[in-house]
């Protein structure tokens, strides 16, 4: 979990089931990413809580964290991509739905804090690597095989 | 107290010996099927940060080969097997006896992905059934599953049951090469065991080592 101000990028690499939640604030340009791996804290078992690795938790305290460094709660909005299922399986149990499991969890925990998503790119079964730029607002999604979108 | 303090060094030999024995008779069968001299490294057991565990295999944005497979039974875990792509195309190649088949570029040949399949198939089986003679535990490999993607996107999805316990993962990593090419970085084939983190305890007490002082 990271936070940038432009003119700087942020990006992450190499999601797979993990979801990656960029929230900005376009006109303060300023914008924090989260990799998420897990859909919710109560999975944790045992031990110190990481919490930017949970969407209940990493989204929660993004938001925190962006109102902090001077963001306004009225102006976030956030653009999700990954979640994607990187190996078919015949029995689908629940680990291996974890993608669209974290991909649920963040929706609904951007829903409940009211930030409307802009843009999303998730599912599918190929990995991506993510960049934002807080400037533009643009989310670059590059996969191995489909090249660079953008959002 | 952090799930990764009770390891001792004892517990990584046993882990690393663990390897050598696995990851030995997959050598021995990777080394029947192409016919050819497999060099084997002496395995490393390492206890990395989940970044750290996709250095191993090249950094997040490398683009590799994988198999992977659940290892169900009664020490439950994962277990990839990485290739890179020039390596993955001639493996095939070899197996195949067609020198045009080639993972360079999407899409990929079906014959060529079944047969990488097979590969690992055949290396990952070959691994756990020598783990589950030394242990005498029943292991039974799931299907496996081959994708070619990012390491990071391929690699997290066998951390998801490390990450409910702890931000690292103990990861038993052997590297294998053909004997008649240069070994670089980049041509390594890589087994990567992953027991889940309620597994070592069973895996020590079944060779007699008494976990966790």
């Amino acid at each position: 979990m990271n936070m940038v101000k432009a003119p700087d990028l942020i990006r992450t690499s190499g999601l797979g089931s993990c979801v990656g939640v960029v929230i900005y604030d376009q006109v303060k340009e300023l914008a924090g990413l989260a990799h998420i791996m897990l859909p919710d804290s109560s999975l944790a078992k045992g031990g110190l809580l990481n919490i930017a690795k949970f969407a209940d938790t990493a989204v929660k305290e993004l938001v925190n964290q962006l109102i902090q460094n001077g963001s306004r709660t009225y102006a976030l909005k956030a653009k999700i991509a990954g979640g994607a299922q990187m190996f078919q399986f015949a029995n689908s149990s629940d680990l291996m739905r974890i993608g669209p499991r974290n991909v649920e969890a963040v929706k609904h925990e951007l829903a409940s804090l009211k930030i409307p998503i802009l843009g999303e790119d998730v599912g599918g079964n190929s990995g991506r690597t993510i960049e934002f730029n807080p400037k533009t607002c643009i989310l670059k999604i590059r996969t191995v095989n489909k090249g660079i979108s953008e959002l | 107290m952090n799930f990764l303090d009770q390891f001792t060094s004892i517990h990584l030999d046993v882990l690393k010996e663990i390897g050598n024995i696995g990851a030995g008779n997959a050598a021995t069968a990777l080394s029947s099927l192409l016919n050819k001299k497999v060099d084997m490294k002496v395995p490393d057991v390492r206890i990395v940060s989940f970044n750290e565990m996709m250095e191993l295999a090249g950094g997040p944005d490398n683009v590799v080969a994988s198999v992977f497979l659940r290892i169900e039974g009664d020490a439950p875990g994962s277990m990839f097997f990485i290739l890179s792509l020039q390596q993955a195309s001639r493996f095939i190649q070899q197996m195949l006896g067609d020198s045009s088949l080639s993972l360079d570029n999407p899409p990929y040949d079906e014959m060529a992905l079944s047969a990488l399949q097979e590969l690992g198939n055949i290396l990952s089986g070959s691994y756990l059934s020598s783990l589950s003679d030394f242990t005498k535990l029943d292991l039974y490999p799931s299907v496996p599953a081959l994708s070619i993607d990012m390491v990071g996107a391929l690699i997290s999805f066998g951390l998801i049951e490390f990450s409910q316990v702890s931000d690292y993962a103990i990861v038993i990593d052997t590297a294998l090469n053909e004997d008649d090419h240069h070994p670089t970085e980049s041509v390594k084939g890589h087994f990567f065991l992953l027991p889940d983190p309620d597994s070592f305890e069973i895996i020590f007490r079944s060779l007699g080592v008494s976990s966790y002082e």
